[in-house]
């Protein structure tokens, strides 16, 4: 128990004292999984799109596919990539294993299903009259898939926040494809990871409790933005 | 319709660009080396401590990816890393051999220690050779755990075991998988006996239960070796990087530094590179 409370008191004191070290990790990690999000969410939304509003063969199937991928362990998104990726594998000219856009890849794959599907069913539950309505006041598609987004609003901002939550805390497929480097691909899962392997427990304590707090926010704003979202009774 | 509700995650978003900014972008690729290395080397805190002077010297950034050595060796025979520094000699010698490394550059040694609960319950500490102390460990079933990751320290402990004539196996035998740190804390919580090299045991003991029950035998001697990426199997690898470090590694400067690094009053790491090798090695680069 001492030593819990020891390792705590010098997370904290490591946190306040901005030491360079833990914010750098901190900062590849934002970086990674911000870049990572940003490049999931348009063809997501395509998706989700096409699934909600439009009835094609296959339709059935790629939603099947979808959920199975939702499910797909970390390690296993890693583990397929790293095969693709190494110098040995079919891309292994891109040079790309152990880089952070391995990384980012990694998460884009792990952040796909989860804005895919949850963007899917906030897509469904609009009115199917707000795209007639927009397009007979004179929108194009674009405008009127705009329209749509806007009335989705809520449903896609949680899409957005539960893919972070996830792939900002993913340590397997961020450690077989970043490789855990310093200063480069180290990032807080991953860094948590080798500092216990290490017995230095402080530093893994004080990444922790940025995890913890990103989650506390991240399920505050979910819960913000899903609030307003209920019908006004 | 308002944005109201969309403030709190827009400043969010922003905040986390702001984040994004502080991480410094990508390197120049060709400044880069991408080293694999076993855990006793990153986890004893090595190559942390005496790379940012190679940077300093060189200007080469380097990527340490710290895993087991047949790993590491598996990592450079598919070309996905520029240089491994290793320990495990015949392995080495067959990754050279097959052409896959260049050439194989002694660099520094330290030695195993078999490391067990203070009450010693196999009773090793008498023991006269290493594989005679893991007999007495196999004969009594005390718990052994051991890296079973094919690392330089599994590869000893396996050769260590056929010498012995034994194959371990049963409940007291057991596989973690992980690097040597762990491998460590396992033990101590197990309260079992493992083979470590001696600098991830003194960058750990403070925090063990454990103590070295046995040490100094011939046959724990621990030599560490560095090589190149073959160019000839794998052009797009930094060779020119692997040459710098490899060079920097030997030379009397990098050897002097891994002679002075020290944990507390104890030093790890005894350099070993041969003098002749380096001018060799000079003179063709």
């Amino acid at each position: 128990m001492e030593r819990l409370t020891d390792a705590t008191t010098s997370a904290l004191m490591l946190l306040f004292s901005g030491n360079a070290d833990l914010w750098e990790i901190i900062g590849i990690s934002f970086r990674v999984s911000f870049v990572a999000i940003l490049a999931a969410t348009p063809p997501a939304l395509l998706v989700a799109f096409a699934l909600a509003y439009l009835r094609f063969p296959g339709r059935r199937l790629l939603i099947s596919i979808n959920s199975t991928l939702l499910s797909v362990p970390a390690v296993v998104v890693g583990l397929t990539l790293y095969i693709l990726l190494s110098r040995q594998g079919p891309l292994g000219e891109w040079k790309l294993l152990f880089t952070q856009t391995a990384m980012v890849l990694g998460q884009v794959v792990l952040a796909f299903p989860i804005l895919a599907a949850m963007s899917h069913s906030a897509l469904q539950a609009v009115d199917k009259r707000a795209w007639e309505t927009a397009r007979t006041l004179g929108a194009g598609p674009l405008r009127a898939s705009f329209t749509l987004m806007h009335e989705a609003r809520f449903g896609l901002m949680a899409a957005l926040l539960a893919a972070f939550g996830r792939i900002i805390a993913e340590v397997g497929a961020s450690m077989m494809l970043g490789g855990n480097i310093l200063h480069y691909t180290r990032n807080i899962p991953t860094a948590i990871a080798l500092e216990t392997s290490k017995g230095e427990f402080a530093q893994g304590i004080a990444l922790g409790i940025v995890l913890l707090t990103l989650a506390f926010t991240l399920n505050a704003l979910l819960q913000n933005v899903q609030g307003r979202g209920q019908p006004v009774s | 319709m308002t944005f109201k509700t969309l403030r709190p995650l827009v400043v969010f978003f922003s905040l986390l660009c702001l984040f994004s900014s502080l991480a410094h972008a990508g390197d120049n690729p060709e400044k880069i080396i991408k080293l694999a290395t076993t855990t006793s080397t990153e986890n004893s805190g090595l190559l942390s401590a005496i790379l940012p002077k190679f940077t300093e010297d060189t200007g080469y950034q380097v990527h340490v990816i710290a895993v087991g050595t047949g790993k590491a060796l598996r990592m450079g025979q598919d070309g996905d890393v520029d240089v491994v520094l290793v320990h495990a000699r015949a392995a080495e010698d067959k990754f050279v051999a097959e052409g896959y490394g260049e050439k194989r550059y002694g660099v520094m040694y330290n030695d195993f220690v078999i490391v067990g609960p203070k009450e010693d319950p196999a009773g090793i500490a008498g023991a006269k050779t290493a594989s005679e102390a893991l007999g007495k460990i196999a004969h009594t079933q005390s718990i052994f755990v051991s890296r079973g990751d094919d690392s330089g320290t599994h590869k000893k402990e396996r050769s260590l075991w056929k010498e012995a004539g034994i194959t371990p196996e049963g409940s007291w035998y057991r596989e973690a998988g992980q690097g040597m740190g762990k491998v460590l804390q396992i033990a101590g919580e197990m309260d079992g006996y493992t083979l470590t090299d001696r600098g991830t045991w003194l960058a750990y003991m403070d925090n063990s239960p454990l103590q070295i029950s046995f040490q100094g035998d011939p046959q724990l001697f621990n030599p560490y070796g560095i090589i190149a990426v073959n160019p000839k199997r794998h052009p797009d690898t930094n060779y020119q990087g692997a040459l710098a470090l490899i060079g920097w590694f030997i030379s009397p400067h990098g050897q002097e530094l891994i002679g002075d690094f020290k944990i507390g009053d104890n030093k790890l790491f005894t350099p070993s590179a041969d003098a002749e090798e380096f001018a060799a090695f000079s003179k063709e680069h």
